[in-house]
């Protein structure tokens, strides 16, 4: 149970997809324009997650370690539908919003890396722990992240005005520029308060599932 | 001819896919520490997203659109673009061996690459003919190729700069592609395609 609980707090802050880890930029910068589609996107790629790692977890020894990569993406191409699905029924709002991002949970490096690092190697009871953990920190991270842009960018939070008329607000931080400067900011205050500045050695392709994909390349050289 | 010119310059200065769109970022942090390899990448981009425009094309007008399939959209894309990636890396490996020497390496990691699905996607978006596709998709790549030297460029000299520490590394090329973006801004509205 100790064991569950810590696998579940780790993805939380200790290895935050994003500010730890450095997962899945993309939809990271995109969507965060409010604090809703952050969330909305976190729930998103979530879902997603615990649905692939369940899976994985249970094909573990079935599926064979040679052709691992694309059973995984076809799995996950699977939930990323569902999901794509549900929302056009019953969120059509969001699904507006998220736009391309959300078959683009396919190719989110965090669900593929959770995988190939993970759920592969662990039961399905700790996949769904380390499914729930990573994310919620995802959708945390995520959430700050919209919130910080939505507020200064917008001068609102979830819709509702906080200026009063008095502020004007710096649109340019619901625009790309804003969302770099923002992750970045927000980056290096994590590393401040943290005292650690896990980033700073990312050199091989940054992504971690990269990282596997090339050294077994270089093995099968 | 007016048209290609103003797909490309558009793409590449108002709509830039790193810039504009944040598609492509992991392989823009991750592969723009070093000019060279920044320009490898972004050379077997330009060419595997070509090729994906003109194949996920193909696969939605003749198998998913005559059989409704179109939900299946995102998975048949994803193992198009996996299977495409492969396959030129065995023909590169097979017949251009030079080309394979410089490319290689960075194959692997651009089925991992959401500009290459993402320009699938948008082009089926957008209903885009073939033509048009394969145009968009090389257009896309090169957006691409502009932004990472770019970036490489900066991030070279980010090397040397007296950096606080909890900034070093990403946050601060993060902040940095923060002012390449808003520099990019100033293209807003130049062409409209």
């Amino acid at each position: 149970m100790k064991k569950l609980f810590k696998e579940f707090t780790k993805g939380l802050v200790k290895e935050n997809p994003i500010f730890v880890l450095v997962l899945g930029m993309c939809p990271t910068l995109a969507v965060t324009t409010s604090a809703e589609n952050g969330l909305g996107m976190g729930a998103a790629a979530t879902v997603v997650l615990l649905g692939s790692n369940i899976v994985i977890s249970m094909l573990r020894k079935i599926i064979p370690d040679k052709v691992r990569i694309p059973a995984y993406i076809t799995v996950i191409a699977g939930f990323v539908t569902v999901v794509q699905l549900l929302l056009k029924a019953y969120q059509p709002d969001l699904d507006k919003a998220l736009g391309i991002f959300i078959p683009l949970i396919v190719v989110n490096c965090i669900i593929l890396a959770r995988a190939e690092m993970f759920a592969s190697k662990n039961n399905v009871v700790s996949s769904i722990a380390d499914a729930l953990g990573m994310g919620l920190g995802f959708t945390l991270a995520l959430f700050i992240l919209g919130s910080v842009r939505e507020i200064l960018g917008t001068g609102a939070f979830f819709g509702m005005d906080l200026t009063g008329g008095v502020v004007i607000p710096a649109t340019s931080f619901i625009l790309p520029a804003g969302g770099f400067l923002v992750l970045g900011l927000l980056m290096g205050l994590f590393n401040k308060v943290t005292k650690k500045n896990p980033s700073s050695k990312f050199d091989c392709a940054h992504c971690p599932l990269q990282c596997v994909v090339k050294q077994t390349e270089e093995v099968a050289k | 001819m007016k048209t290609i010119i103003f797909v490309i310059m558009g793409t590449i200065l108002v709509e830039n896919f790193v810039l504009q769109k944040f598609l492509g970022i992991c392989p823009f942090l991750g592969v723009s520490k070093k000019m060279n390899s920044a320009v490898g990448m972004s050379g077997a981009v330009v060419f595997v997203m070509t090729l994906a425009s003109a194949a996920t094309w193909a696969v939605n007008e003749y198998i998913l659109l005559p059989n409704d399939l179109e939900f299946l959209r995102t998975i048949s894309f994803i193992l198009v673009v996996a299977a495409l990636v492969q396959f030129v890396e065995i023909i590169l490996k097979r017949f251009i061996k030079p080309l394979y020497k410089s490319l290689g390496i960075y194959l692997p990691l651009i089925t991992t690459n959401c500009a290459v699905l993402g320009v699938a996607l948008l082009n089926i978006q957008k209903s885009y003919g073939f033509g048009m596709s394969v145009l968009y998709g090389f257009a896309a790549g090169l957006s691409f190729t502009v932004a990472i030297i770019l970036f490489s460029g900066i991030r070279e000299r980010l090397e040397t700069a007296d950096v606080p520490e909890a900034f070093k590394g990403l946050p601060i090329a993060l902040i940095s592609a923060a002012f390449l973006s808003l520099a990019f801004m100033g293209f807003q509205g130049l062409f409209t395609f």
